[in-house]
């Protein structure tokens, strides 16, 4: 009896895995159909692998290719995990390890930010910006990072310092160490898993950010990935619907290598703080 | 920390302390340091907290109660009263089918991913082998979900001559543009929604690992079945972090915009379908530049996301359960 309901386990998991990964199956081999078979071919794997869609969809967009796009991408997303990295792991350290006059009442107020939609502030940020003339740069992607804006990671970074031991900062206070370098040489060596869970999530969320880009960057030869992918609806003839997955599939490539790579680093980051993906 | 060395006798702190009134000034000038140093370390955060926040937020409210466009100068803004937001409620027709969108969205989709992620969570949870496969995989779609990339693969999935279809019509079921049915776009929506279950699993998953076995061998001692230790030991235990996720994938759920922006390309159609809160929002700013007007929505939107926050909270006490015995 518990053999059978064990095999009808297994059975079960198997089947939520399979609806889990035939969107994902289905878009690599929809990806590699003719136009013709896109459509005819029910099976998810094509019969002839074509990769025109893939050169297609790179030059889809006349004037600028998706390489332009993808650099895009890549420069915000860098430049995100550098600053979103350095300044919450600061200000971590303040509220993890200082005792200053008001920090109860600031963390009380960085956790409520934490629940604050950003579709409330994107109006008068825009504006803001606009004022700066920022419109059509990554500026505004990229600057307000530096001022540790992310609470999410301010958090976990807290929630991990608690468990670094307070005896290695008294130890170093007794070596005569000031809070700045018992931050340099005990917390920043010591919060390496903390920093690459940080900048694995920031790449995730940066790259897969949309609407924010989408707000901020106007113009076709700023647009980043998931902008310009967008302009595959635009035109929903059947013909691009290949192009569309093939370019799709792209810009899935850099979060799924990330996933295969940090699969750990990604688990112990929802658990310690209950990020979300 | 009194307490802390009492309890450790091994450190020599107590021992070598100098005598009390040097120590004193010393440790005075030691905590000034320190709280400067905490100062240092929190500007960073200080000033993206008034410059990028609270200034903002101001704006946003003075805003709200403008006709201020992004286009003309500043000279033109006039103050408007509650022009704003007297027109949300009784002149925008959009403003009251967002919320039904929304609202519709939020109580189905939310329930079902959660309960999606803990049925899986309790199947995972009993195997030996494989989990850590399992759970990869299954957290795979909470990463890549939320993409433009997957919204699209969406539209090709669910179109008159998508897989989905295809599928159907192996059944002898004739299927339908999904996608573009005023009465089915927001499901496919749905499904993608309930298809990112995997974050709130892996919460679920760790939450089930604290459960403490002995309570479960103690109720299998005095001969409770498996469907009463489900309600009586494992939702109890589990209600704190069932508590988490709801507040969690309510407050996200709310805000979604991406998936379905570009599944109806911009439009929240087909016929307002599709049209969540975020989308008017959006429209409104970013389309028709009424930033007043946005401004006066979002309020509303964050008044409504900090109403559901505090009915959570406040119910919270009721069933959910703390094993330390705090409430």
């Amino acid at each position: 009896m518990a053999r059978v309901r064990g095999w009808v386990r297994v059975l079960a998991l198997l089947g939520v895995l399979a609806i889990v990964l035939y969107p994902l199956i289905w878009v690599l081999g929809s990806s590699l159909k003719s136009p013709t078979e896109v459509t005819s071919n029910l099976s998810i794997w094509p019969e002839e692998v074509t990769w025109s869609n893939y050169s297609d969809g790179w030059s889809y967009i006349p004037g600028v290719n998706f390489g332009r796009f993808f650099g895009n991408s890549i420069l915000i997303s860098l430049a995100t995990v550098v600053a979103n990295a350095a300044s919450c792991l600061v200000t971590a350290y303040a509220f993890a390890r200082l005792r200053f006059w008001g920090r109860k009442g600031y963390f009380a107020l960085m956790i409520a930010t934490l629940l604050l939609p950003g579709h409330v502030l994107i109006v008068p940020q825009y504006v803001l910006f606009s004022e700066f003339g920022w419109i059509d740069t990554p500026l505004p992607l990229i600057l307000p990072k530096l001022l540790a804006t992310e609470a999410f990671f301010i958090f976990l970074m807290v929630q991990f310092m608690r468990g670094i031991p307070r005896e290695l900062d008294d130890a170093a206070k007794i070596d005569g160490c000031d809070p700045y370098r018992t931050f340099w040489h005990v917390i920043l060596p010591l919060s390496r898993p903390a920093l690459i869970t940080t900048a694995i999530f920031s790449f995730i969320w940066t790259w897969n950010d949309f609407f924010t880009q989408l707000v901020y960057l106007p113009s076709v030869p700023s647009y980043t990935v998931p902008v310009a992918l967008r302009l595959f609806i635009d035109s929903s003839g059947q013909t691009s619907i290949g192009p569309m997955l093939a370019m799709s599939v792209l810009s899935l490539l850099p979060v799924f290598l990330f996933f295969l790579g940090f699969q750990r680093f990604l688990v112990q980051g929802i658990n310690t703080s209950g990020l979300k993906g | 920390m009194a307490l802390t060395t009492a309890s450790r006798p091994a450190l020599p702190v107590p021992a070598s302390a100098p005598p009390p009134a040097r120590g004193r000034r010393k440790n005075y000038a030691a905590r000034r340091s320190e709280g400067l140093a905490g100062y240092v370390f929190l500007s960073p955060w200080l000033i993206g907290l008034m410059a990028i926040t609270a200034f903002p937020m101001l704006l946003s409210l003075y805003l709200s109660f403008t006709n201020y466009d992004v286009l003309s100068s500043w000279e033109f803004v006039e103050w408007v009263g509650f022009d704003n937001y007297e027109k949300i409620f009784t002149l925008d027709p959009t403003f009251w089918q967002s919320v039904r969108v929304t609202l519709t969205f939020g109580l189905i989709a939310i329930p079902l991913k959660l309960a999606a992620s803990l049925g899986v969570a309790l199947l995972l949870n009993r195997e030996r082998r494989g989990v850590g496969l399992f759970r990869s995989m299954f957290y795979l779609p909470s990463l890549l979900g939320g993409s433009v990339a997957l919204a699209l693969v969406w539209v090709a999935m669910f179109n008159r001559e998508g897989a989905f279809n295809a599928g159907l019509s192996l059944f002898g079921i004739e299927g339908n543009n999904w996608i573009n049915d005023p009465d089915w776009a927001l499901a496919t929506l749905m499904v993608l929604t309930v298809w990112q279950f995997g974050a709130p699993m892996v919460i679920f998953l760790a939450g089930l690992k604290q459960v403490p076995t002995e309570l479960y061998e103690a109720a299998q001692v005095d001969g409770a079945s498996k469907r009463r230790q489900f309600f009586h030991i494992t939702l109890p235990m589990l209600s704190p972090v069932i508590f988490f996720n709801l507040l969690l994938e309510t407050i996200n759920g709310f805000q979604g915009f991406t998936s379905a922006f570009v599944i109806s390309n911009g439009t929240g159609g087909p016929l307002g379908a599709t049209k969540l809160y975020t989308l008017h929002i959006y429209d409104k700013a970013f389309t028709d530049f009424q930033m007043g007007y946005a401004s006066a929505l979002a309020w509303i939107f964050l008044g409504a996301i900090g109403l559901i926050t505090i009915i959570f909270f406040s119910t919270g006490k009721f069933w959910v359960h703390y094993s330390d015995g705090e409430n």
